[in-house]
């Protein structure tokens, strides 16, 4: 077993671990910051993979961003958060079921695929991933498009999170 | 070097975390941080598939930004909705929004 394999499982099982607190525990707040575990975990993995700029991005916008919107949400709602009742609704057992199920789906068509054994090619000399990835983003023949209709969706998901959340009293 | 299937194992375990939190959670912010977890285990996939597939297509990582972007997208609008409804209705239980079921 190579260094980086043990890398991966200490990581792997770290991050399942948190995002099994993040389902589980009744406290959201707490939740929360296991959620910014769990995305600090998958953080670990793309740089693992190669992927810097994604890991980056995985830390500034989804720690930065997401899991502190979070935050906000849950200690605007507090009321709700701490209340004695429990956490899971009366039929959590069936989402269990249909979770577990799944993972086993899955696991079985993995079961069955050819390609599972298969590890990546060394990164040939010279390549720079970040490069690469900014000019599939902004070449006309690249995803220039896609990039352009994320940054619209983006203005209208500001445009209609600060008209639902504005308080007109 | 590690295998592809670590990470696509991974990827479908935490997938399935992130589906029981939706499925089971009574709390409307608690079903969103579910969905996070499921965007992520996607993302992982996307990554892992990009670094074992051919490495001078960029597509895997570039779907993998789009899929950061819809993410931030969802959440924003998402918590919205949530602090729009807790305002209104005094709760953010799942359970309790039921105006619109028969």
């Amino acid at each position: 077993m190579t260094t980086e394999q043990i890398i991966f499982l200490i990581v792997a099982g770290a991050t399942l671990a948190a995002g099994l607190l993040v389902v589980t525990s009744r406290n959201l707040i707490h939740a929360a910051l296991w959620l910014v575990a769990t995305l600090f975990g998958v953080a670990i993995l793309y740089t693992l993979l190669n992927a810097g700029f994604i890991a980056v991005v995985q830390v500034v916008v989804y720690i930065g961003a997401i899991a502190i919107l979070f935050i906000f949400a849950v200690m605007l709602t507090r009321k709700d958060m701490r209340d004695s009742g429990p956490q899971h609704n009366k039929t959590w057992w069936l989402g269990a079921l249909v979770s577990l199920l799944t993972f086993g789906g899955l696991f079985a068509v993995l079961g069955q695929w050819s390609g599972l054994a298969k590890t990546g090619a060394e990164l040939p000399a010279g390549f720079d991933s970040v490069a690469a990835l900014g000019e599939a983003l902004t070449s006309a023949n690249g995803y220039v498009l896609p990039f352009e209709v994320a940054s619209v969706l983006l203005l209208a998901a500001m445009v209609g999170a600060v008209y639902l959340a504005f308080n007109k009293k | 070097m590690i295998p592809l299937s670590w990470y696509l194992l991974f990827s479908a375990a935490l997938f399935s975390i992130g589906l029981f939190g939706v499925l089971s959670r009574r709390n409307a912010v608690a079903i969103l941080l579910g969905v996070e977890l499921m965007l992520n285990a996607i993302n992982v996939n996307l990554v892992a598939f990009w670094r074992y597939g051919d490495i001078a297509v960029m597509a895997g990582q570039v779907f993998a930004i789009i899929v950061f972007a819809v993410a931030a997208a969802e959440v924003s609008v998402g918590l919205a909705l949530v602090i729009s409804v807790y305002r209104r209705r005094n709760t953010v239980i799942a359970e309790d929004l039921d105006l619109l079921k028969w």
